[in-house]
């Protein structure tokens, strides 16, 4: 979470301060929690994960290291995606880390068809996928149809909805009319439960079981978070549209916040250790982000330009 | 013994269910029921636990063949027609179609589209989707014409490292019959001349090929000899072969039974008009369907797309020129 939070923030500061990362920057301040209380319950190498925007401290609970984000985004040919995509959208499939395209609620049935695959070459064992979606992601059609699908093959799925209220500038009365997307579960015939998505214990409780009752074949199962976007949509976004009074909300806490305080108050961490671990997580990022900037970017005269992995099937150029 | 186009598409699945065990089918009504054109009948029963029925979600259909190719299995998705694959365009060409190009992992998915117009079908169970998704990098779009096509380029469809949209046309599947189903002669990417001439060439695919040999015929009685050029695959589109047979007949009429604007047929004129100018004696010529969505009766529907008269009577305009 800590490191999530501190990289992003880095982040955030080499768009402000502009040059470096081109394109825009998407933070997931406030859904640390609830999004590495997913991470941590899987196994990379075993489970297949599918995570989204605001999914970074999910990410590394996966297992990513934080230098593929920062290879990303600076467009790194070092990074997995070698410059030919950027930001959040990244991953290494085959370690089952997805990379998601930009169209919300169209990772779902990929995660599921990687699970049907292993059911079918019976390499399943207990092995569970999960992918995240927030609020405005699940009124697209192919989030219900992914969720469909993998309820009738009753795939040990985890599909997590960040409700943090908005979708970019859209409250969620503009976004669906049942009283809590949590209600859904029942229509697609699977388990689902709400949490308090700033508070860390809650939401590691909700995932480990979701993960225990999915690996026992129970189907997928369907995690709502509550809280609020800390940041703007992107960082482009001073997200002035959320009302002052919905930032005294409960939903508001930051869940990094209380999960120091949590651990502080539990005599896990002492205040002065809290500073000792920021400080060498900030060097880490630091050193990381330095490295990167040290690194080629892509050439476009050593790029390819090849669309299919056939090369024999790859056209010329066909211009005068 | 006779073979119809439709039965090699099942017979290709057949083999290719036979050698890879990681090739399994998913469509609507392709399980016990077979398929709602018979193209998969028998084969549940043949290949227990590899042919599914899936629900009524393109979207999610081809989403799942995507994913289960990272993990290695070599899903073939039928969609029930082709019309129906717009429903999951956006994970055909945004999902599939980039998916090796941004991660290198390929992405072996073969998804069948029950293509092209029939009388009686009207305007959503007639569509040509192949120029449509010919646009998107990162997708192979082949487009048979004969029974041996439909057999051996489904089963290398299904071989291939990329995703491939096999449209395969209605109006051969129980028309079209062959005595046997011959060797494999041509890889996909290669066009075939399906019949030699030296007047103007015809260049078509998948069911246009059989009105274009029909319109070729009929020339013969003129005295013209007309060279019709199969494409097979419109993506990748053999040039090569094309512009050959422009150079031995300097005449061109590109011919398709999708929509006129803009296409497979405007790209073969694009093609041979910057790489070939010099060849052509005419300029070449276009024949489409009409712009309007396809007409459900057949009086209306045999005019909505070019027949073996209106290819005569362009050929002959050509030949005039
Ligand atoms: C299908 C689709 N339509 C529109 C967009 C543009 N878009 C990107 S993020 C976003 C808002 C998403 O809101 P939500 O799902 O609630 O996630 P959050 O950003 O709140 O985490 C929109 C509209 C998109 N990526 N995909
Ligand atoms: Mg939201």
């Amino acid at each position: 979470m800590l490191l999530s939070r501190v990289l992003e923030e880095k982040l955030g500061s080499l768009y402000r301060a502009g040059g470096r990362i081109v394109g825009g920057v998407y933070l997931g301040k406030g859904q640390e929690a609830f999004s590495a209380a997913l991470g941590v319950q899987l196994r990379k190498g075993r489970d297949i994960y599918g995570p989204l925007i605001r999914d970074q401290a999910g990410r590394i609970a996966f297992g990513e290291p934080i230098i593929d984000t920062v290879r990303t985004y600076l467009g790194a040919v070092t990074g997995p995606m070698r410059g030919r995509d950027g930001n959040i959208h990244r991953g290494r499939p085959k370690e089952g880390h997805m990379a998601m395209i930009s169209h919300l609620g169209s990772l779902l049935s990929v995660v599921a068809g990687g699970l049907f695959a292993r059911r079918l070459a019976g390499t399943l064992a207990d092995s569970i996928g999960a992918t995240s979606i927030g609020d405005g992601g699940t009124s697209t059609g192919a989030f219900h149809e992914g969720l469909n699908m993998a309820a009738v093959e009753k795939l040990p799925i985890i599909v997590s909805i960040a409700n943090n209220q908005y979708a970019y500038s859209t409250p969620n009365t503009r976004q669906y009319a049942c009283e809590n997307l949590v209600d859904r579960a029942a229509g697609y015939g699977i388990e689902g439960m709400t949490v308090d998505a700033t508070d860390l214990a809650s939401c590691l409780k909700a995932f480990r079981m979701a993960a225990a009752k999915a690996r026992a074949g129970s189907g997928p199962q369907m995690i709502v978070g509550t809280l609020l976007r800390l940041a703007g949509h992107g960082e482009h976004d001073d997200a002035s549209y959320i009302p002052d009074t919905k930032r005294q909300d409960p939903s508001a806490r930051d869940c990094l916040q209380v999960a120091e305080d949590f651990a502080r108050d539990h005599g896990w961490l002492s205040s002065a250790e809290l500073r000792e671990l920021n400080e060498e997580v900030r060097r880490n990022v630091d050193q990381t982000v330095s490295k990167v900037s040290k690194e080629p970017a892509p050439d476009p005269f050593k790029e390819n330009w090849q669309a299919l992995s056939c090369a024999e099937l790859v056209e010329g150029q066909h211009e005068a | 013994m006779s073979i119809t186009y439709l039965e090699a598409i099942r017979e290709a699945q057949y083999e290719a269910l036979r050698e890879d065990p990681s090739v399994f089918l998913y469509g609507q009504d392709i399980a016990t029921f077979g398929g709602a054109f018979k193209a998969t009948k028998n084969l549940s029963k043949e290949f227990p636990n590899r042919v599914f029925d899936a629900p009524i979600s393109e979207d999610a259909m081809v989403g799942m063949a995507i994913g289960a190719a990272v993990e290695g299995a070599r899903p073939i998705i039928e969609m029930q027609f082709a019309d129906f694959s717009s429903i999951g365009f956006n994970q055909i060409v945004n999902q599939a179609a980039t998916l090796y190009w941004r991660t290198n992992v390929p992405c072996p998915i073969t998804i069948r589209l029950p293509s092209g117009g029939t009388a009686g079908s009207g305007p959503f169970h007639s569509q040509s989707m192949e120029a449509i998704y010919a646009h998107y990098p990162g997708l192979v779009i082949v487009t048979p014409a004969t029974v041996e096509d439909a057999y051996w380029m489904l089963l290398d469809s299904v071989k291939l490292n990329d995703p491939v949209i096999f449209c395969e046309h209605k109006f051969l599947y129980y028309h079209l019959k062959a005595d046997q189903i011959g060797d494999r002669e041509l890889p996909i990417g290669k066009a075939r001349i399906a019949r030699p001439g030296r007047h103007a060439t015809i260049v078509t695919y998948s069911a246009m090929v059989h009105e274009a040999l029909r319109a070729a015929e009929e020339l013969q009685l003129d005295g013209y000899q007309i060279e019709v050029v199969d494409l097979r695959s419109v993506k990748p589109m053999d040039t090569d072969t094309i512009l050959a047979s422009v150079a031995r007949t300097g005449r061109l009429l590109a011919l398709g039974e999708a929509f006129p604007w803009g296409g497979v047929t405007a790209e073969i004129i694009a093609r041979v008009t910057t790489d070939g100018f010099h060849l052509l004696d005419a300029p070449p010529m276009r024949l489409n369907s009409k712009d309007t969505p396809i007409p459900y009766h057949p009086n209306l529907w045999k005019s909505h797309r070019p027949t073996t008269s209106t290819i005569a009577a362009a050929l002959r305009r050509l030949l005039r020129n």
